[in-house]
């Protein structure tokens, strides 16, 4: 070996990483297209029951369905604060692209819940499925977002599904990191006494550990939303429709006022997503001993019907 | 189907060992050649005795409080009994079923019907009910709805709860939480209690009330109760039979007075030594050899030191102690001084 070599070793030394990838990805996509074909068709099949759910519904009505769900949920004052910023949105003419948002937000979300929250609860019962997830968690959260785009158009292709896909893998590593250490954190003494009666696994999760760790779990649901929000303008480069196509044709025509409608209408939806799933957390006890259909809109319903009972705000 | 005495023992507890740590069969096996006392095992193997061949049998019906300071072992005893800790050897029966050979259906069915257990520090589930909490052993055993609620108001109106069953645990006092946990116990009617220090978190006052309040339910529920404590007032006011416990070790099993009046080991007698003995003093105890008048009142062997001050008050110059017809001694103002003078050194 001559001497410039051995002092610039990298000119001459490479790993073919970059072929490494490009090998494995197109042995990824003509192995398993049926695979990612038929997990696609399922989240366009949810996709597009949301969206056309949202679409064909009449304005008025979708605003006071928002309003009396927020109410339901949460109270009286976040269903004032959801219909000023609903009632907002459709004032300065983002309704559509907010909907349209609104539906890719809300079915990325649900995957992830549906993904996150059993895969943490088995990462806290099951120490040595815990130390596969977490490394490959840290690994999703620390690469850069816009690293998740390439994958994701090669097996998925481009538009609105895929976004969904995207946003959703981007979104759930909180949820599952913060499931598991809910769990793993519900203080020992309160389960020792759950034991101590004889309750079975599945009981003693559901009863006791479940809502013990609930305000952890829901600090996790809380951060999948408000990345999912922050990824609507990522998303959009590989096609996504919605508010996030506003923001970043503004950027590329440096149309100010395309951007920031786009903008506002991202800022508006994430304060009504945030609050509203601030109200999922809610107990019996935060709405004053009151069961959930006991009080908001439906509660007033039934106490109207009923001969005798007042209802109790 | 069972043909058991009444008199068979409720929890039965032979030889038992509980080493904490990965080296623990090791430290067993040297442990029961008597050559590894506590400190050896920690600083030789890392690991930690918290039972070393305990024996004991809690007979039906009866309270055996087990004794000692922290770190002794006692705590881990208790779990033995509903297997909320597995032994490193020894055997535990309860109601004459080995626990260990139980499968995990059978040691939550024994969990759940036969065992009510108390925690030192309440451990109630802050996110359920009053009602909730004490209802759940029954919730557990799938109970109806109904049946719940009814268990739960009747076990916390023994506790003189009555009405506090829609609140929330932190909305309660100290005192009120253990109610709660004792309620949460008894709303199964198990036949047996744990109770681990379940009043040691507790104002002395308050302790005293909830002392006296068990005591008055346990003689109505006739319920076998392991009783935990590290407050020796405590277990000789509550236990029909005290166990002390040392590093692990058993180092005197008898009845309060037993356990007062002739301690078996320094250890104990460094305990109980804080204990004016003169409550459980007996006549025959202080009597003297000495001249007894013939027309001196007569006492029983067991009469206690206030039943022989009230008896000289009444005039007499000394008393006769007698077993029956046989005389045992005389107690004169000298004798009860003696007695007094005795107790008053020992400290």
């Amino acid at each position: 070996m001559d001497w410039p070599s051995v002092l610039d070793p990298f000119a001459t030394i490479n790993l073919p990483l970059a072929d490494w990838a490009n090998d494995w990805m197109r042995w990824l996509t003509s192995n398993y297209r049926s695979v990612f074909q038929a997990i696609k068709a399922i989240v366009k099949l949810a996709l597009d029951l949301v969206e056309d759910g949202l679409r064909n519904t009449p304005q008025t009505l979708l605003l006071v369905f928002f309003t009396a769900f927020a109410w339901q949920i949460v109270n009286r004052a976040t269903a004032i604060l959801v219909f000023c910023a609903m009632a907002t949105i459709g004032i300065i003419g983002a309704w559509d692209p907010a909907m349209t948002s609104l539906a890719v937000l809300v079915t990325a979300v649900s995957i992830s819940t549906l993904v996150g929250l059993p895969l943490g609860i088995l990462c806290s019962r099951v120490n040595w499925v815990w130390g596969i997830v977490r490394p490959a968690l840290d690994f999703m959260q620390t690469i850069p977002s816009f690293t998740y785009l390439v994958p994701v158009i090669l097996l998925f292709g481009i538009g609105n599904v895929p976004g969904v896909i995207v946003t959703a893998f981007f979104a759930t590593p909180p949820l599952v990191r913060l499931t598991n250490l809910g769990l793993r954190e519900v203080r020992a003494d309160l389960v020792e006494a759950a034991d101590a009666f004889g309750v079975s696994p599945m009981k003693r999760l559901w009863s006791i550990e479940l809502p013990l760790a609930r305000p952890v779990i829901m600090a996790g649901i809380n951060q999948t939303v408000m990345l999912s929000l922050a990824m609507s303008v990522i998303a959009s480069m590989i096609s996504v429709a919605g508010l996030g196509r506003l923001v970043l044709v503004g950027i590329s025509q440096l149309d100010l006022a395309r951007a920031s409608v786009g903008g506002l209408g991202i800022v508006l939806l994430a304060i009504v997503f945030d609050r509203v799933t601030q109200g999922f957390g809610f107990t019996r006890r935060d709405r004053g001993n009151l069961g959930l259909w006991e009080h908001g809109p439906i509660g007033w319903l039934r106490a109207s019907f009923k001969p005798h009972g007042r209802f109790k705000s | 189907m069972d043909d058991r005495s009444p008199e068979a023992s409720s929890i039965e507890c032979r030889n038992l060992w509980k080493i904490f740590g990965q080296r623990a069969s090791e430290v067993l096996a040297a442990a029961r050649g008597g050559k590894v006392s506590k400190d050896e095992a920690l600083k030789e193997f890392g690991c930690v005795i918290g039972v070393a061949d305990a024996s004991f049998s809690v007979r039906k019906g009866e309270i055996f409080c087990i004794m000692g300071l922290s770190g002794s072992g006692k705590s881990t005893i208790l779990r033995h009994v509903n297997r909320l800790i597995e032994p490193t050897a020894g055997s535990v029966h309860v109601d004459g079923q080995d626990v260990m050979s139980l499968s995990r259906k059978e040691l939550r069915a024994l969990r759940a019907r036969k065992i009510g257990m108390v925690f030192q520090h309440m451990a109630l589930w802050p996110h359920k009910t009053i009602a909730g909490n004490v209802a759940f052993g029954l919730e557990v055993q799938g109970a109806e709805k109904k049946e719940c609620r009814e268990a739960a108001e009747e076990a916390l109106e023994k506790v003189g709860l009555r009405g506090w069953g829609h609140r929330y645990p932190d909305e309660l006092s100290g005192g009120m939480q253990q109610r709660v946990g004792l309620a949460r116990a008894l709303a199964a009617d198990p036949d047996i209690l744990l109770m681990d220090e379940p009043f040691s978190a507790l104002d002395p006052l308050i302790r005293r009330d909830l002392q006296d309040e068990f005591l008055a339910l346990s003689r109505k529920a006739h319920k076998t109760t392991l009783f935990i404590t590290h407050d020796l007032d405590e277990a000789m006011r509550v236990g029909h039979r005290i166990a002390v416990m040392k590093d692990g070790r058993i180092d005197q099993i008898g009845s309060p007075e037993a356990i007062v009046l002739r301690p078996e080991t320094d250890y104990v007698a460094r305990f109980v030594g804080s204990i004016s003995t003169l409550k459980y003093l007996s006549a025959s105890e202080i009597a003297s050899a000495g001249n007894v008048d013939a027309d001196a009142p007569g006492i029983g062997p067991d009469a206690t030191l206030p039943v022989l001050i009230r008896q000289l008050a009444n005039g007499a110059d000394h008393l006769a102690v007698k077993d029956g017809d046989r005389l045992i001694g005389r107690i004169g103002q000298p004798e009860i001084l003696a007695a007094v003078g005795r107790d008053l050194e020992r400290r």
